[in-house]
């Protein structure tokens, strides 16, 4: 019972214009708890309209999609949501920050410092629980956004290009911490993602999407993240397997592009 | 003493900064090159340059260097003043101030004059030939008056001898200026002379003892002479302006000038009298003739040389009282900018161009005085310590109407003509703070009631201010119902409120602050709100999957998101008030700093008007760093996030 489902998703928006754009259409998919979701797609394929509607910001305009048999229609906690820029409140410290989801529920301080603590160390951020967040790096700035986002012990994890500002090697540390808490906590997650190999890497399973109208183009079984648990991130990428993978997905979301570059043509 | 001081430590520092600046010009060369910010950067020995510049031209321009290292100089530049005044008059009838004798020059103009006149008179259309004839003569005649005067032999004996006089006076002057003593003062004249010079105080503003209290000293030259050299001025000018007059009052008349001119005046009349209304060209041009010889008559010409003697006199006595002026001269040329004492004549005023610079030592002085709390400013100190019971408080805060809706009467007196207390009375008392309780210090003054009232309002501002922009950028009802109402009145420059408020709630504080209200309220609702709507649409989300209700989002992320703007909205809104406070206190009120400041204009206070200028800025000052302290305390993350 405890899936995320989908069933005929529909989302249409209306321009200033006065143009309609289909952002999804008739999107059916299930995810079974604790697997891992990456999504892929050139940009305008509807990705971040889905990752909202699962957030409960956005009411999808026809169809639903339930967690846990409960449908969605709303912002909740248990979807837990990391952001590109970390979205942290530059007012508060890091173990503040950690703490927002806690203190908005009222629970004791004393007990909710203890948990605080913990899970600054799960995300490597050990005494930095003081530190103005707006004197952290973009790295340790996302710790804490997962940090904050995992504290509540979400259901669902959405995550919304959570490494794309992030600097190549940074980014590495990060996608095994991202594997590593998937493996510990067991979470379902949808992770949204501009960059193939981290897609391949990070995704038990993979949707490629295509735009205009949004859908799923290519779904994949991927067997790359389990990998990732035991060997290195380096050298999985060696693996033949996963570069055919890639070079298949890159020319398919190539040729989508073309294609929308030619209709506007 | 003190401006003495300072004037040396001042020009020390422009120099020593100089130097050491120019020194640091010539390593800079090597590492910066032109365009390069961080050629701006420091510098703090410029900013001691410019500083001591501003004040060596506010010392330099109020006189208040020859204040301090010639103090007795502008009472004897007072006395020279009297002494060139009396000998102008003289001095103008000599080639000594003008090129000509005054004598030829006023031949020579009234020459011209008849000339013309006559030109005129032969060319005019509306004249006829007769009348040009008649008329004709009489300008021959006046023009025949002239060498009357001038003939040595026909000038009377008796005149000659009043010259001669007067000459001998001028020259026992000169005898007299030079020895040391003059002008043999008694010691009876010295006494009076010491209490007169006690009297008037010195150059500036000081408190004096005149007869039974205390009086302030204004801030003209003293005009006694306080030195020997002065009184030597002071006697000499005495007695020349007594010479002056009794030339003036000679005139060279002898019996055949005083016939001719009576003959032409009579002649002139009579011929003006037969014409007729048609004939009204004729008769002006009578009478300018008449005018011309009226002037001759008076205009004391004499011979060529009757005055010569007199004028060597003349100018062996300036010359001496140049001589005997030594170093005055100088001071007064290099020490008296804008203006000298000497230019205002025996008046002494210090009024002139560099008047609107009051010496800075009379400002701080006046500033001293101010700031006694007994002395103050319309008898209210500037800033002062007030003790209040904390019942007045009390009864301020609590309104009476909480005593009015308690159940039962006030109590009433009884047969015996006494009050018996009762609970709603006692209420009452309490409400209306009619009781005793410790007393606590509470500041008053100018200041504070300015610095009172911009904290009010502002207050007021910010409390209702920011709550209703933070509404305005999150909700559409109130963006649209407010919009119009406040795009209405904001635009309005706050002082042209200020009249119909003043009107309305009257001159005293409720008026002001509302005022100030005003101002603060749209400044606090336009940042709040710039705040509220630009606050990152991603953390709202992320506070709504954290779990955070509607009002935990406001109080804990959008309020907080927004302090960088409605801080920098406070800090707009502190100038704005601070501006508008000073000109709504100067339309009307009877305390402020800026009430100070209109009444001191009102009767010319230079000192007063400045030392309120500089309170202001002051305050503005104190105000803007306390602000951006608490700004940088508050809100560290701004610029950064």
């Amino acid at each position: 019972m405890s899936d995320l489902i989908s069933q005929n998703l529909n989302m249409i928006f209306k321009t200033p214009k006065g143009e309609i754009v289909h952002a999804l259409k008739d999107l059916n998919f299930k995810l079974k708890k604790g697997e891992l979701l990456t999504v892929l797609g050139p940009s305008g394929c509807g990705k971040t309209t889905l990752l909202n509607i699962a957030a409960g910001f956005l009411r999808p305009t026809s169809g639903n999609i339930t967690l846990n048999g409960k449908e969605i229609d709303g912002p909740g906690v248990e979807r837990g949501m990391v952001f590109q820029q970390g979205a942290l409140f530059e007012w508060l410290t890091v173990a503040e920050n950690v703490n927002f989801g806690l203190r908005m529920k009222k629970k004791d301080p004393i007990e909710t410092s203890k948990k605080v603590d913990e899970w600054l160390e799960i995300v490597g951020l050990k005494g930095f629980g003081n530190t103005p967040t707006y004197q952290l790096s973009g790295g340790m700035q996302q710790r804490v956004a997962l940090a904050r986002c995992l504290i509540n012990n979400p259901d669902l994890i959405l995550m919304d290009e959570p490494l794309g500002a992030l600097d190549a090697l940074t980014r590495e540390k990060m996608q095994s911490l991202v594997l590593k808490i998937w493996k510990e906590t067991g979470k379902t997650i949808i992770l949204i993602t501009h960059s193939v190999e981290e897609a391949l890497l990070l995704g038990e399973r993979l949707y490629v999407m295509a735009p205009r109208p949004g859908r799923i183009h290519k779904e994949y079984n991927l067997p790359f993240a389990e990998m990732g648990l035991k060997e290195d991130l380096r050298e999985i990428k060696k693996n033949k397997d996963f570069s055919s993978k890639r070079e298949e997905i890159l020319s398919m979301i190539w040729n989508m592009e073309e294609e929308i570059m030619g209709k506007e043509n | 003493m003190f401006t003495q001081i300072i004037t040396i430590l001042i020009l020390v520092s422009i120099i020593g900064c100089i130097l050491y600046g120019r020194r640091l010009i010539k390593t800079e060369k090597v590492d910066a090159v032109f365009g390069n910010p961080e050629r701006a950067k420091g510098g703090t020995h410029w900013i001691i340059v410019g500083s001591s510049a501003i004040l060596l031209v506010w010392l330099y321009y109020s006189w208040d260097i020859a204040k301090g290292f010639y103090p007795k100089s502008a009472n004897e530049l007072c006395q020279v003043a009297k002494i060139n005044e009396s000998l102008l008059g003289l001095k103008y009838q000599f080639p000594i101030e003008e090129r000509e004798f005054k004598s030829t020059s006023i031949i020579k103009i009234e020459n011209k004059n008849l000339k013309k006149i006559s030109l005129e008179i032969q060319n005019s259309p509306d004249l006829s030939n007769i009348q040009k004839t008649v008329l004709v003569d009489f300008i021959n005649k006046t023009n025949k008056l002239i060498p009357l005067l001038t003939n040595d032999n026909l000038m009377e004996i008796n005149t000659k001898i009043k010259i001669d006089e007067m000459t001998d006076e001028i020259r026992l002057l000169s005898t007299n200026f030079q020895k040391k003593d003059y002008p043999f003062e008694t010691t009876e004249q010295k006494n009076e002379r010491q209490k007169a010079i006690a009297e008037q105080g010195s150059w500036g503003i000081v408190t004096v003892s005149a007869g039974t209290g205390s009086i302030e000293n204004t801030i003209e030259v003293p005009l006694v002479p306080e030195t020997d050299r002065g009184l030597k001025f002071h006697a000499a000018a005495e007695q020349l302006k007594k010479i002056n007059d009794k030339f003036f009052k000679l005139r060279n008349h002898n019996p055949q000038f005083k016939n001719a001119i009576k003959e032409l005046k009579s002649e002139i009349k009579l011929y003006r009298k037969n014409l007729d209304d048609t004939e009204e060209v004729a008769s002006t041009y009578a009478k300018n003739i008449v005018k011309i010889a009226r002037r001759i008559e008076f205009a004391s010409i004499y011979p060529p040389n009757a005055l010569n003697e007199m004028q060597n006199a003349i100018i062996e006595f300036d010359n001496l009282q140049k001589t005997e002026q030594g170093g005055l001269r100088l001071i007064d040329i290099l020490l008296f900018p804008a203006g000298t004492i000497v230019a205002s004549g025996p008046s002494c005023s210090e009024q002139g161009s560099g008047r609107w610079l009051p010496k800075p030592s009379d400002t701080l002085n006046k500033f001293i005085l101010m700031s006694k709390p007994s002395v103050g400013y319309k008898n209210i100190p500037l800033l002062w310590i007030d003790m209040m019971d904390v019942s007045q408080i009390i009864g301020f805060i609590l309104p009476d109407w909480i005593a009015d809706v308690l159940p039962g009467e006030y109590p009433v007196h009884t047969k015996d003509g006494v009050v018996k207390q009762n609970f709603k009375g006692k209420v009452l008392k309490i409400v209306t703070g009619d009781f005793k309780l410790f007393k606590i210090p509470v500041p008053y003054g100018h200041i504070w009631d300015s610095f009172l009232r911009v904290f009010l309002g502002l207050v007021f501002g910010i409390l209702i201010g920011v709550p209703l922009g933070l509404f305005m950028g999150l909700n559409r009802f109130a963006k649209g119902f407010f919009d119009p109402l406040i795009e209405l009145y904001r635009p309005v420059p706050p002082l042209a409120w200020a009249p119909l408020i003043i009107s309305v709630l009257g001159i005293d504080n409720t008026g002001k602050v509302f005022l100030l209200f005003m101002v603060s309220l749209s400044i606090m609702i336009i940042s709040a709100r710039a705040g509220a709507s630009g606050t990152q649409l991603s953390k709202i989300h992320a506070a709504h999957s954290l779990g955070a209700s509607k009002r935990q989002i406001l109080r804990y992320v959008i309020f907080p998101n927004s302090l960088p703007e409605i801080l920098t909205g406070i800090r707009v809104a502190v100038g704005m008030c601070w501006g508008t406070l000073v000109a709504a206190e100067f339309l009307a009120g009877t305390t402020g700093i800026g009430f100070v400041e209109n009444v001191a204009k009102k009767y010319f206070q230079y000192e007063v008007i400045w030392i309120t200028i500089f309170i202001m800025g002051m305050l503005g000052l104190l105000f803007d760093v306390t602000l951006r302290k608490i700004i940088d305390k508050t809100i560290p993350w701004r610029g950064k996030g």
